[in-house]
């Protein structure tokens, strides 16, 4: 293994502060516990938009804190959820008085230690409602699995909640949106290589240099099916065809087209990728509206990718388009 | 003989040693079928409790330690463990209320407490390839050894021999809850991480009982 870090154990802390230094403008960095919060937080009469969850990912989450975007982030331990402390410490940061909407991935650790805190909060006199996200189709979901998990969508759920929030939105509105945004948010994803969490110090799993592992999760956990590697536009097809099925996606439908980077991937190959999921949705007389690639929610080094699919309507386009600014997405301002 | 605050501090002692010494067995487990930080976080978690026991006011009872250790967890483990092992201490500390000595009856009470408190957080069931495999057949070897009229110790070791069986058994079982649930039938083969650190630390509790009455 190697890593540019000093102590695996302190890898998180020490990252956080140098982020909390390199964007001093837009946020403001507590380490006890360790969350990230907007400069200008709290804002009165704004709800609180908080994520988190596993450091490993980033830019997600701390990278969306900012104008129009999230209040505050939580990050744990590397693939750790947050314990209920500091998400409960960024809800009372973040709080204006129009209460606190926490984004949270399903993933079992995420929401256990999310619903401990928003029950800490509401004894507070904090109202917080939650949306879990779970877009990701590689998971079949049925009352055997602890659910679909929240993967890539998450990002077009933050930006998308966060402009509504932004302009105004009571929490309801918000949280109902941001519902409705994950409700038409499809993901999957597939790894070349494993990722070596620091702690861990040994690759998250093995496959052999030939392999690839179709529907990974974002944590290095395996996936569920393992196959030769293929050319990418037989492996682009692998991940849309699930996708175009499960919502389903059809003719006429307008759409955001999000090819995301595992973090070990570079860019010439996620847009080589996009080229052939736009000729694709072509084919099937799906419009892409919008469009995201690069490495929005990471998996450490691990190469690969996912793609995901976000159903629009105008409502969603319009606070898609809304101005953002933050560490890893800013527009419009 | 009763089980006092002697033996609670040194379960808690014997647990940080013993999960530290496991901490990269339990990472390989929860790396097989997860995503590797079960042994990193459950050391981390027994890491901060030790230093606060020494912070223990004098007249402190078993039930103070189980809810120093519940806190300690809630608030540095995070993932699933922390909450799930953090809840089940937190119901031991609420079953073994103020008494000072813990008898038979009174342990297998507060295991049964332990086990009730996981269920209700994570919602998983027997058969499920989770912590609850491991403490559902220690809490009722330990209400059958109780029921036989066993000491304190004696329902702890029948516990701890239970709860490693029932590890062992998680291995061919088909993952239902939690991350590895996402792996399917590709969790069969596997011993659930969860389940093995019961396992380890209801055997701390065991040694420790042991030790303090000299059986």
């Amino acid at each position: 293994m190697k890593k540019i870090i000093n102590d695996p154990k302190r890898v998180v802390e020490e990252s956080v502060a140098g982020f909390g230094r390199a964007h001093a403008d837009l946020v403001r960095v507590e380490l006890e516990p360790v969350h990230v919060v907007r400069a200008d937080a709290p804002i009165a009469g704004k709800v609180g938009l908080v994520s988190g969850g596993g450091s490993g990912h980033e830019p997600l989450h701390a990278g969306y804190v900012g104008f129009g975007m999230l209040d505050a982030a939580v990050p744990g331990a590397v693939f750790t959820s947050p314990t209920p402390d500091p998400i409960l410490a960024a809800t009372k940061a973040v709080d204006g008085g129009a209460g606190v909407l926490h984004i949270v991935k399903n993933y079992t650790g995420d929401v256990l230690n999310f619903e401990t805190a928003a029950e800490l909060a509401a004894m507070d006199g904090i109202t917080v409602r939650a949306v879990v996200t779970d877009d990701d189709v590689a998971v079949k979901d049925s009352l055997y699995t602890a659910g679909r998990r929240g993967v890539a969508g998450t990002v077009l759920v933050e930006k998308i909640a966060g402009a509504a929030a932004e302009r105004g939105d009571s929490l309801d509105e918000v949280a109902d949106l941001a519902e409705r945004v994950n409700a038409n948010a499809r993901s999957m994803g597939l790894a070349l290589t494993a990722c070596v969490v620091p702690h861990a110090g040994e690759p998250s799993f093995d496959l052999a240099e030939d392999e690839i592992e179709i529907g990974i999760g974002i944590h290095g956990e395996p996936g569920r099916e393992r196959v030769g590697l293929e050319p990418a536009d037989r492996l682009v097809d692998r991940l849309l065809e699930p996708i175009l099925e499960d919502l389903p996606f059809g003719e006429g439908d307008r759409v955001l087209l999000f090819v995301n980077g595992m973090g070990g991937t570079p860019q010439v190959e996620l847009y080589l990728a996009y080229r052939r999921a736009d000729e694709v949705l072509r084919e099937r007389g799906i419009s892409v509206e919008r469009s995201l690639v690069g490495n929005y929610i990471t998996a450490l080094e691990m190469q690969g990718m996912s793609i995901t699919l976000l159903k629009l309507d105008d409502e969603m386009i319009e606070l898609w388009d809304a101005p953002v600014q933050t560490a890893a997405l800013r527009w419009g301002r | 003989m009763g089980l006092d605050i002697t033996w609670a501090v040194d379960w808690v002692r014997r647990s940080a040693d013993v999960i530290a010494e496991h901490r990269v067995e339990l990472i390989r487990l929860d790396r097989d079928i997860g995503d590797g930080d079960h042994g990193e976080n459950l050391d981390r978690g027994f890491t901060a409790v030790v230093p606060k026991l020494d912070d223990l006011a004098a007249g402190s009872t078993p039930g103070d330690v189980l809810k120093l250790v519940a806190m300690t967890l809630i608030s540095t483990v995070g993932g699933a463990a922390g909450p799930l092992y953090g809840t089940a201490y937190l119901k031991a500390a609420a079953a073994a209320g103020s008494e000072s000595s813990l008898d038979g009856e009174a342990i297998a009470k507060i295991l049964a407490a332990a086990r009730d408190g996981i269920v209700s957080r994570g919602k998983a069931e027997s058969g499920d390839k989770t912590m609850i495999d491991a403490w559902t057949p220690a809490v009722d070897a330990a209400a059958a050894a109780a029921a036989s009229g066993a000491d304190a110790t004696a329902v702890l070791a029948a516990a701890a021999d239970a709860a490693e069986a029932g590890a062992e058994a998680t291995e061919p079982l088909i993952a239902r809850k939690g991350r590895a649930s996402y792996l399917g039938e590709r969790s069969v083969g596997h011993r659930d991480p969860g389940a093995q650190s019961t396992a380890l630390l209801l055997r701390a509790a065991a040694d420790a009982a042991s030790e303090s009455t000299g059986a």
